[in-house]
């Protein structure tokens, strides 16, 4: 399906800044020059969609994916569910969310983690989903515990799931990261800290959601995700010179 | 006062961070089997009609060293210049693929069908050109960049010719290499920096 109008132009300071010493990993990979500013061609509004046929019935359950429903995994049963919005509210259907974590104790299944809390033989840390026709999303999961990593001398990451999204253009592409309500590891946080509007870094932040627990079964937390919008087009296609 | 503007601000990015393959290479990650195959390892299928092309490269950090966590998403458009799900696009042409930086050599490998030529919204025509997506930790927000071809006519490209500094209009250009491959380093930051977009 393409969509004919351009992307509105992203707002760089609802992101964090590309250099930041306080996540050292940065200080060497972005760039130092500014980037090339240019409205949207069809190379920006187009992208990839995938369809429901790809989707496993237990890709969004977390807690019994790696099992394929043999055992649960270990941990705090949660539900982390939202809708993805653009920057004009409007829901964006069908796309894919993928997202990863680490266990209830902070390890990854990754082979380049070292970190000597166990593994879970019943957790590996992967799902995807399309939102629905609402934009509407949702995962099953374990709450993944805090973990350590070398930056300073002492540095532990809040607990995070990380996200990527698709839209419905390659210029909406977006990863990101959800945190908790309460986790007193945010403000300690020096890649949270790359995001300089305080705003901005609370909409990382996902609230305790009661009304979608389910009682004597699992937690909820909310967490919408807004995509960059379609600009309007009541004056395009000027001749060239006007 | 006034009244409020209704628009929402876009969530802010993240890092990728070192585990990023977990969740979109969850075969690299060592997870293999939990789908029954990673997400986009190709964007062509056999049936794909033009010229096929291998385009290798690195992406190089601001000393020099080639990541080896970087994970790379390509888009492109048909033979034809026709993006999929347009009307008349290549069937055999799904346009998206996502690979790595070797877990060794840092080195990328994208085999593709080379797309044809696309038009802006005002008529002007793009050069053939592949959009870059690139993330990985330390990169806080991804870096869109584009892969053009040495071996294609590229002084009319409208986007090209927006970049002030002509010795940086090489850094989007391809290598052709013969057979059908090239080259395309990425350095993030320093000498020979790569032009990113913000498009």
């Amino acid at each position: 399906m393409y969509e004919a109008s351009p992307l509105i132009p992203r707002n760089r300071a609802a992101h964090p800044v590309p250099y930041d010493p306080g996540y050292k990993t940065s200080v060497t990979r972005s760039p130092n020059l500014p980037l090339l500013s240019l409205d949207s061609t069809p190379s920006e509004e187009t992208g990839p969609r995938f369809g429901h046929n790809m989707i496993g019935a237990l890709d969004n359950n977390l807690i019994l994916n790696w099992t394929k429903g043999e055992a649960p995994a270990v941990g705090e049963r949660i539900l982390v569910h939202g809708r993805v919005l653009d920057e004009n509210g409007r829901a964006v259907p069908n796309t894919l969310i993928e997202a990863w974590q680490a266990n209830a104790g902070g390890r990854y299944r990754h082979v380049k983690d070292s970190y000597f809390a166990p593994l879970d033989p019943n957790f590996g840390g992967c799902g995807r989903t399309l939102s629905d026709d609402e934009g509407y999303y949702q995962f099953l999961t374990i709450k993944p515990g805090a973990y350590p990593w070398p930056n300073r001398g002492n540095e532990w990451r809040p607990a995070h799931i990380h996200i990527s999204v698709f839209g419905h253009a390659f210029g909406q592409r977006l990863i990101s990261q959800i945190y908790f309500e309460g986790d007193p590891l945010i403000d300690r946080c020096p890649i949270a800290a790359t995001v300089k509007d305080r705003g901005q870094l609370d909409q990382l932040v996902a609230p305790l959601d009661m009304a979608m627990a389910k009682p004597m079964d699992f937690l909820a937390y909310k967490f919408d995700i807004v995509l960059r919008g379609r600009r309007q087009t009541f004056f395009e296609n000027r001749p060239e010179g006007m | 006062m006034v009244q409020k503007l209704t628009t929402l601000m876009e969530t802010p990015s993240q890092t990728a961070g070192p585990y990023v393959h977990i969740g979109c290479v969850p075969t690299f990650a060592g997870l293999g089997g939990i789908y029954p195959e990673d997400l986009a390892l190709s964007p062509i299928t056999d049936a794909a009609k033009g010229e096929i092309v291998t385009i290798k490269g690195s992406v190089y950090d601001g000393t020099g060293w080639a990541l080896r966590d970087a994970l790379l998403e390509s888009w492109q458009a048909d033979a034809r210049g026709i993006y999929p799900g347009q009307p008349g696009a290549d069937p055999g042409v799904t346009g998206f693929c996502r690979f790595t930086a070797d877990k060794d050599s840092g080195e990328y490998t994208l085999r593709t069908v080379k797309p044809g030529t696309v038009k802006t919204r005002d008529g002007k025509v793009m050069a053939p050109h592949i959009s870059l997506w690139i993330v990985a930790r330390g990169i806080n927000i991804g870096l869109s960049t584009r892969i053009y071809f040495g071996d294609e006519d590229n002084d009319a490209d409208p986007i090209l010719a927006r970049i002030e500094q002509r010795p940086r209009v090489d850094t989007l250009i391809a290598k052709p290499e013969g057979d059908g491959t090239y080259r395309f380093d990425i350095r993030l930051q320093g000498e020979g920096e790569t032009v990113f977009l913000d498009m």
